[in-house]
């Protein structure tokens, strides 16, 4: 109820409404939810957690348990916000949470009536069946039943914002003590003030954060802090960002975050109208609003002349032996047996440092018995701690707990005094073990109002004094954030972006269907028409195997490697030889890990005496040069080598099919395209459209092939020149999922796919790119461990068989056994006859080839018969086309 | 988060870089010469120092070299 005067914070002078649960009411500018709600004369505000008893508010601040609600609606809406931290605006819509049908009457409060059915721990006891049991009939009704407010389903709308910044002094807490630490620092340097609530005066020289609640403290000083822009305005008068994520390096932190006066403990000490004593006073202090008409004090009676000066009778008493009433407190037993009528009770039980923030920094604490509370300890390198929050609090001498029914400790989990008492008892002697099993301290206020308590009640029940069993760790954040501020920017192309190639636009002009490939956004296929991928694909696999097809192959990593020691230095991280290489030619090689396992393949063409560069698989690019730049700056410094990434500069263009080479001829000039004069892995300089081109004799399809590179700004011109020269041969574009098919039928491998880190170059048949005679390479010892030479190992193989079968499916000798002897790694149906083909790694495989395994997937068992992994040309025959 | 010292660079966040493991493990001059137990006792095997340890860091989103430092690792306190 709002008194005639007072209220340091509110402006009378206007008028603001605003509705609860549908119902309109007032308030004024500078009143958050909570006073507004009180001053209408409403304390039920919310339903707990798991026994929906009524709940009210029960603080005036951050370390609200009980009165979460939902702010905004539709897509804007915000659940479980703390009435005391909202302030309000002109047409703010609230609702309470985890009730059904109303706040008023809820069915679920039916489960305070059976909550002998779930005590501490609950989940392990009541819920018994079997693991079906608990995913179809348990977890959907607690899931139901336990819980707070619903997450909105539509997308955040609003925009959030993320700044870096730094200081010599950043002080947490805007109070007396904090703005004197602030004002004092200035000496130091740069000074950073941050305050929870609204700001009061502006210091000189600091700059001031208001409105704004640090969370976390991190290593190195770093503190994170949401600052709340426009959450308090009128949606219409909103601008810029909600709110924005503040990361502050400072040399020194000080902390002057205050302390939380605890509640009492005692049987319905949850009742709306009963409250923290402190709260009750800034109601009247700072909000001119009287929580009750008749108002029972316990555990401290400051201000109790206060209350009555604004109106309020007041009763003061020693101890409460329990407290009475449905929806609102209406009468308390004191500790002599007398009862007294109240609409509200006012409970002081002592103060608590706000201590998360030297704990999360790792900063210690110990118990202080006269105060009875756990105060910081001041160490180097620790923050410094100041005013309420070093421990400099008022001695409230609080009246011991009292148990019973419904006596709680942890308002926000519903955790009572007979749960902590029922935990000892079962052997949860561990302040951490206490936590998990009861969930006390673990609901989203982090126990602000109940570790105390509950850790006194270990205590006691061991036989211990208070603050002997320690605390649980204290963990960011400190309050809430949502996941929009964290986010910021940080989201969708900004977190994850879209790479493409300079020819993307072409291929969204054809209807190319993309598949994500690391990053990379690379065409599958291209249909025409009202084609499928299945008859898309048939169409573009035939194209390359019986005429001429175009893929866009810029995704390569490529790397430029120069130096006197670029050859020496290749030698050593390529299984194979390179020093012999000649300049215009290029050479298939396998990159090993020091575990003799391949790492990634490519090829690599000699540019120039001192000058190679290296192709490698697409997803791999980057630890591929990492791989490389590792060993030259830590292992081989002497060698005169320097390594660029060059995947972006170049372009790549792969014409291939039996006409290839005439679609060359009408492209490119200045070149020789004779199979004698370029051969097989082999590249050459050319002229398309006039710019310079180099093209390699690479194939990754079986067929005659020419890549063309290109500086990666003219790649649409070449592209089109290309295009237009394929024109007369029925030149067709082709997706990655033709190129999978096309390059599976010759057994050439994809790292990745035919490779998990357990696979070395002989188990895939690529002995032949190994250079054993070579003193040392990257993996070379490896590969003469006696396990290398296994007969077992798995190798890859073919496989044919009536029906496809699934990438990935398990391999077994007999069509029921369980003895897993390999999986399928590839699998497709073949280019020209459709029929369904694999790769796969089968232990001793190579030994295998003519007999049956069976491919295990679906259920199934599919009858395979094991072949060689090559399925086309297997004399290479068409590779000059 | 860390704040590491690139020795190139100065002081950075620890997003930064990328943690290369125990430092001062370096690659046998002639691998061959080595029995299968040497060599996996240098392949697999890492100390796991609970205390001062030297470490390799890499400055990836800078300048990209390697380096060398000292974390206490039950403390994260850098030897600086």
């Amino acid at each position: 109820m709002r008194v005639g005067q007072g209220g340091a914070r509110i402006d009378r002078s206007r008028t603001i409404r605003f509705s609860f649960d549908g119902r309109q009411q007032t308030g004024h500018p500078g009143d958050t939810l909570a006073s507004a709600l009180l001053a209408n004369g409403i304390h039920f505000v919310a339903r707990s957690f798991k026994y929906h008893r009524p709940r009210g508010i029960l603080s005036a601040g951050a370390e609200e348990p009980n009165a979460l609600v939902t702010v905004g609606e539709g897509a804007f809406a915000e659940p479980n916000t703390r009435a005391t931290m909202v302030e309000i605006y002109e047409g703010l819509v609230a609702r309470s949470q985890n009730a059904w049908p109303s706040l008023g009457h809820d069915l679920g409060a039916l489960t305070g009536f059976a909550s002998g059915l779930f005590p501490a721990g609950f989940y392990y006891k009541t819920f018994l069946g079997s693991s079906r049991t608990w995913t179809r009939v348990y977890e959907p009704f607690i899931r139901r039943m336990a819980g707070l407010g619903p997450a909105p389903t539509a997308p955040d709308p609003e925009t959030y914002d993320k700044v870096h910044a730094h200081c010599e002094t950043l002080v947490i807490g805007g109070g007396a003590a904090g703005r004197a630490a602030a004002s004092a620092a200035l000496a130091d340097g740069r000074v950073i003030l941050i305050d929870e609530g609204v700001a009061g005066a502006s210091l000189d020289g600091v700059r001031l954060l208001d409105r704004t609640t640090a969370f976390g403290c991190y290593d190195d000083h770093l503190v994170m802090a949401v600052e709340r822009v426009t959450d308090h305005l009128p949606p219409s008068q909103r601008s810029g960002p909600r709110q924005r994520l503040w990361q502050i390096r400072a040399k020194r932190i000080v902390l002057a975050t205050g302390a939380h006066q605890q509640p009492l403990v005692f049987p319905n000490n949850d009742l709306p109208g009963i409250m923290l004593a402190a709260a009750g006073l800034i109601y009247l202090r700072d909000f001119g609003t009287l929580v009750g008409q008749r108002i029972v004090m316990v555990g401290s009676s400051d201000g109790a002349d206060e209350l009555r000066a604004a109106g309020a009778e007041v009763v003061e008493i020693e101890a409460i032996s329990a407290a009475h009433g449905r929806k609102r407190v209406t009468s308390v037993t004191d500790g002599g047996g007398r009862r007294h009528r109240c609409d509200a009770v006012l409970m002081a039980g002592g103060w608590q440092p706000a201590v998360h923030l030297h704990s999360q920094m790792g900063g210690r604490l110990a118990f202080d018995a006269e105060k009875h509370c756990f105060v910081p300890i001041r160490e180097e390198g620790q923050a410094h701690t100041v005013g309420a929050c070093s421990g400099d609090v008022l001695r409230d001498r609080p009246p011991p707990p009292i148990p019973g029914s419904k006596a709680f400790v942890d308002f926000q989990n519903d955790v009572t005094l007979a749960d902590i008492d029922l935990a000892t008892r079962e052997g949860f002697v561990s302040v951490e073990h206490l936590k998990r099993y009861t969930t006390t301290g673990m609901a989203t206020d982090q126990g602000k109002l109940s570790n105390l308590a509950a850790l006194t009640r270990l205590a006691h029940n061991l036989g211990g004094a208070p603050g002997s069993v320690g605390t649980t760790t204290f963990r960011p954040p400190y309050t809430p954030v949502t996941f929009g501020a964290l986010a910021a920017h940080d989201r969708d192309q900004f977190i994850d972006p879209a790479r493409v190639t300079p020819l993307h636009d072409w291929h969204v002009a054809q209807g190319a269907v993309f598949e994500d490939v690391g990053q990379w956004k690379r065409p599958r296929y291209f249909p025409r028409g009202s084609e499928d991928m299945r008859a898309a694909l048939a169409r573009e696999c035939r194209a390359v195997r019986e005429g001429v097809g175009l893929f866009d192959a810029s995704t390569l990593g490529k790397i430029d490697v120069r130096g006197s020691d670029a050859a020496a230095f290749l030698e050593l991280v390529y299984a194979n030889r390179w020093a012999s290489l000649e300049i215009g030619r290029c050479r298939y090689g396998v990159m090993l890990g020091e575990d003799g396992m391949l790492l990634d393949d490519g090829v690599t063409a000699r540019i120039g005496d001192e000058h190679f560069i290296t192709f490698t698989t697409t997803g791999n690019a980057a630890r591929v040069l990492d791989h490389m730049e590792d060993y030259l700056q830590t292992e081989w410094p002497h060698l005169r080598v320097w390594l660029n990434s060059v995947t972006e500069h170049w372009a790549a263009a792969v014409v291939t099919g039996p006409r290839a080479r005439d679609v060359l001829r009408a492209a490119a000039t200045d070149v020789d395209l004779a199979p004698a004069a370029f051969p097989h892995l082999a590249w050459r300089e050319a002229r398309i459209a006039g710019y310079p081109v180099r093209l390699y004799r690479i194939s990754f399809t079986g067929e005659l092939s020419f890549e063309v590179h290109c500086d990666a700004r003219v790649a649409r011109v070449v592209w089109d020149a290309l295009v237009a020269a394929g024109e007369g041969f029925g030149l067709t574009p082709y997706g990655t999922e033709a190129m999978h098919v096309l390059r599976a039928e010759k057994g050439y491998i994809i790292i990745g796919q035919e490779t998990d880190g357990t696979v070395a170059p002989d188990d895939l048949g690529l002995s032949w790119a190994v250079a054993n005679k070579k003193p040392d390479f990257i993996g070379k010892r490896s590969l003469a461990r006696p396990d290398m030479s296994h007969p077992d190992r798995k190798q890859l193989v073919g496989l044919t068989m009536v029906q496809g079968v699934a990438e990935g499916a398990q391999l077994t000798a007999g069509a029921s056994d369980t003895d897993m002897l390999g999986h399928v790694t590839s699998s497709y149906r073949g280019s020209l006859d459709g029929q369904p083909f694999a790769l796969a790694l089968l232990a001793g495989g190579r030994a295998r080839i003519g007999s049956a395994v069976y491919a295990r997937c679906d259920g199934r068992s599919v009858r395979c018969t094991v072949v060689a992994p090559l399925f086309h040309d297997p004399e290479g025959a068409r590779l000059d086309g | 988060m860390l704040t590491i010292v690139c020795p190139h660079c100065g002081p950075r966040d620890q997003t930064e870089f990328r943690a290369g493991g125990e430092a001062g493990r370096a690659r046998p001059a002639d691998p061959s010469e080595l029995t299968d137990a040497q060599w996996a006792e240098h392949l697999f095997m890492r100390r796991n120092i609970k205390g001062a340890q030297r470490e390799r860091w890499m400055h990836a989103a800078g300048c990209g070299k390697w380096f060398n430092l000292t974390r206490d690792t039950r403390t994260h306190w850098f030897g600086r």
